[in-house]
Order: structure tokens, then sequence, then C-alpha cells
């Protein structure tokens, strides 16, 4: 096991990978930048590090600064958490260069899942679903015959972006040309790459995800599936497991068939293999993620798991067989509501002193959170304020938790977006699992009216 | 229908706490209605600063990097 983790994040899941370290009782180290001076979760840490000024440039997106920090401490890992640097293959190469484990899949895996196009071909080439699509398009006529072969509706995407960001659907022939002009200028603003391809578009599709865990002797498994179909702005804010509505044995197969698959290829260590699921039940692959996920509390509750301590195991070197039991399984129901510092109505950013923040407190739920009351939400960062995840016997009874929950939460200084993920969590689609990631839009633009 | 023959100055301001990544127009430059006159960056999204009204750009009141807070007026428009 590692002498000493360094963990180079903030917020929530720098908070979570503190907790996972010292669960192990591995010592851990801390950073921090001007802005986080006085986070809550650094007293967790047994040493701590300034990074430099807020900005993310001069901090936790600094890889002289965190490497630096790397030589100083003397830790034997870093934890990279989500977001940040978390899936940055040449500092994880760099990582790995000075001898130090990065806590995540070898590079390689973090490059080619970064490449859409890439990360598509080798998902085809090795077995698992994947829709329609075309390579990077030459030219109008290209994208004419490739859509006419990939047939209408076409999503125009840009082949190095992510996040949702410049996709365009496209119904009619007529509106392509246009489409595919919009989605290169989105992309080389701003990726730096005009390139983009096209795919089949799945109307009001689900998305589901399958959690994996790998070892470093060539053992895969899943830990099933999460859906994340609630979304605004391609952004997940409600996530639950197991995923509802859908057969338990079509959901485990889908699962076994990605973990069958990375394990052939050699994954070895967390990931999440994204899929869209339309109308007809089938699974398209959408991406992979070579981390840790935001959304890993509601799979953690349902199948009892602690997924950041077999993460820091697995990349120890340890085998999945003595890191998870033989059999894993799915008990009750969770869900998790991402509680953000913005409008709730036009989800504008809202940073600003949190004058009051009174995370709820009861059996069954749980916050996860890099804030305090009287901390500042600096416009830097994300908006994330806190993570309210909640698990019950039935999906019915943490729907109610969750609800109460968010009813509880005391939130003041900044504007919050509580009082939308109320009016979703509450609608008469989410409590029938009628899910689709355009949900959102629908629920909030009929309350709006 | 009233006629506006007076020329009015109105200020243009931030809907949010940031910093001014990129300012889009330029002193002396028509603006339309809905045109957009510099994008600020807050928590890793880009909101547009928008001239509701159009006119002409009569003085940018900030400067890329700058802090600016919910509110601030941070263009003056001649309509």
């Amino acid at each position: 096991m590692f002498r000493k983790v360094l963990v180079a994040n903030r917020g929530a899941v720098a908070a979570r990978v503190l907790r996972a370290l010292a669960t192990l009782g591995i010592p851990s180290v801390a950073v921090y930048s001007d802005a986080d001076a006085q986070a809550p979760y650094l007293a967790m840490a047994h040493e701590t590090f300034h990074l430099g000024p807020a900005a993310p440039l001069q901090s936790y997106l600094n890889q002289d600064a965190l490497l630096d920090v790397l030589a100083r401490c003397g830790a034997d890992a870093l934890h990279p958490g989500y977001g940040f640097l978390s899936e940055n293959a040449p500092f994880a190469e760099r990582v790995e260069a000075r001898g130090v484990r990065f806590i995540g899949p070898a590079p390689r895996w973090i490059d080619v899942m970064g490449h859409k196009t890439r990360a598509r071909d080798l998902a085809a080439r090795s077995g698992l679903p994947v829709g329609a699509g075309s390579g990077v398009i030459g030219d109008a006529a290209a994208a004419q015959s490739s859509a006419a072969a990939i047939g209408y509706p076409v999503l125009v995407k840009p082949a190095a972006g992510g996040g949702g960001i410049g996709m365009i659907a496209v119904h009619t022939p007529d509106a392509l040309p246009d489409a595919v002009e919009r989605a290169a200028a989105i992309g080389r603003r701003g990726f730096a790459n005009g390139d983009v391809y096209l795919e089949r578009l799945i109307e009001r599709p689900r998305h589901i995800e399958f959690q994996l865990l790998g070892d470093r002797a060539g053992n895969v498994r899943h830990l099933f599936e999460r859906d994340c179909s609630v979304q605004r702005r391609h952004q997940k804010i409600v996530e639950e497991a197991p995923a509802p509505g859908l057969a338990r044995a079509a959901a485990t197969a889908q699962a076994q068939q990605v973990a069958d698959t990375l394990r052939r290829l050699g994954y070895d260590n967390i990931g999440t293999v994204e899929m869209l699921m339309g109308g007809d039940g089938d699974f398209t692959f959408l991406e992979m993620n070579t981390r840790l996920q935001v959304e890993h509390g509601v799979t953690e509750a349902v199948t009892g798991t602690d997924l950041v301590v077999a993460q820091i195991r697995s990349a120890a070197g340890e085998a999945l067989e003595s890191i998870l039991p033989p059999a894993l399984d799915v008990t009750g129901h969770a869900l998790e509501a991402r509680v953000y510092a913005e409008d709730p109505r036009r989800f504008l950013p809202s940073p600003g002193p949190l004058r009051v923040f009174r995370p709820p407190v009861a059996d069954g739920v749980r916050v996860e959170t890099g804030y305090a009351e009287g901390q500042v939400v600096t416009p830097h960062y994300d908006p994330l304020l806190a993570k309210v995840i909640v698990h019950a016997p039935t999906r019915d009874a943490a729907i109610d938790a969750l609800c109460d929950a968010l009813h509880a939460f005391a939130i003041e200084g900044v504007k919050h977006n509580v009082p939308a993920l109320l009016r979703i969590v509450a609608s008469d689609e989410f409590r029938a699992a009628r899910l689709h990631t355009g949900l959102v839009d629908e629920v909030l633009a009929r309350d709006a009216r | 229908m009233k006629g506006r023959t007076k020329v009015a100055i109105y200020n243009v301001k931030s809907e949010v706490t940031g910093a001014v990544w990129k300012i889009v127009a330029t002193v002396g430059q028509k603006l339309e209605p809905g045109d957009t006159v510099m994008i600020v960056e807050s928590m890793k999204m880009e909101i547009p600063v928008i001239a509701e009204d159009g006119g002409t750009v009569k003085e940018v009141l900030v400067a890329e990097g700058n802090p600016v807070t919910e509110g601030q007026p941070v263009a003056a428009l001649e309509t």
C-alpha cells in the first residue's frame, strides 16, 4: 500500500478522497489555492501545501506547481479526483515518470478515450454497441453523403469537444451545411480544432452509464448502472441507481458485456462507460470516462462499496478479488442531487459568501461538500456546492427522502438551484420514471408558464 | 408610437459576478439589439453581456481580466 498520497484537487472531491485515505490509514497531503486557504477539508489532511493564486491555471491546473509539491512532500501516489488534471494524459505520464503512481488507469487509456472519434472506433472494434456515424467530415458534399448514409435526424459534433458543447441536431439535408459550419466554428473557438463528425441522433434518449473497476492484474468487474438522464445544458443534475424501469437482466447483461470488453482490452482502474438508450431499449456507446465520477455515491449506496477506497487499493496493486466481495448486488434505490450556486431559473452562476450553509442531517442522507458556513464561493471554480445522496428501500421512498433533504438544506448568501431541483424531483415525469435527457427543459418550461 | 429624437445613454450591466474574459465590441461601434458587448467568465461558464436595446458604444468601463460584480455597469451605449 502507498506510504503517502497527494490529493491534487479541491472541494467536495478533495474531501471525499481525504476521507478514503483516512479509512485506509494512509497519510494524506492536500493542496490549496489562495481562494481555498480556509477550506474545511484541509483539516483532514496530514500535510497541506499552498499551490498559488486562485485562477485554476496558476493552481489546480498548474502541473509544475503540483509536481513541485509532490517532490517536497515525498508522496508515492497522487489522486487527481475528477475535473482539473484527472483526464490529462501528459500530466499522468509526468507523475509516473517520477516513480509516483497516478491513481487512475494507465495514461494511454486517458489519451485514447479523450478523443471522441478514436474512442468510438475502439468501442466499435471491440464489439460495444456503437450507433451509425461518420469519421471527420471533409467537405460539404462529404457531409451530405455521410448524413444520407446514416439517415436523418443526425447530430453534428465537434470531434475534439466535450460536455455537449457545439452539438447541433439536423433533421433535414438543407439544414446540414449551416450546422456543419457552426459546429466547426464552435470547435475552433472552444477546442482549437474545427474537425466535426456526424452521428445518428437518438431522440429523447436516456443516459445510462456503467461503473467499472479494473485491477493491475487483468481483471475488470462492473458495479451495475446509473441513470443520469436528468441534465441541464448536458450537465447531470440528478443521478440514480439502479436505472428505474429497466429489466434487471437487460441492465446486468449490458454491464457485463462492457466489463468483459474492457477486461479483454486490459483496462486497469476505475472508469465509467456512458451509453444512450433509445426508445427501443437499445444501448449506444457515448464515451468513456477514465476517472472517478462525480455521481459515484449512488453506486456506493446501492452496492455497499467504497469506490474511492477500492480505486486506491487497485492502483496500489491489490487484486480485485480481495477488494470487492465475490458477489455484488443492488440493494434499494439511491438518488443524488447536485446543489449548485446558480440562479434556479436561468442557471447563471452566483458566487458569493455562504452566510448560511446548513446541510441536512438525517438517516439515509449523505452530503458531500467542500464548503462550510462563512466561506466564500468564488467565481474561479465550478458552481457545485454540495451533493445530496439518499438511499432508501424503494425509489418512491428515495424521492420522498430527497425532497425532505432538499427542503431542509439551508443556504443563504448565494442563489442556488434547490428550488429547480425540487420542481424536477417532485414532477410527475420524474416520479413515473419517464426519464430522458430533455426532461429538465420540459419540466422547467412548463412551470415557467 | 412616440418619436425618439433625443439621444439617450444607458449602461449595460454584467448579470453575474466573475471576470471579463473577452471584450467583443469597440468604442464607436453600432450594435443591434441583442448584440454581444463582452463575455464574462464565471464558474467555468462564459456569460455574454448583451446590448438589449442596441446603440453606439460610447465607453467600455472595464478591461479584459477585470473582476466584475453582478449588476455592475460595464459599458455605456448611446441610442
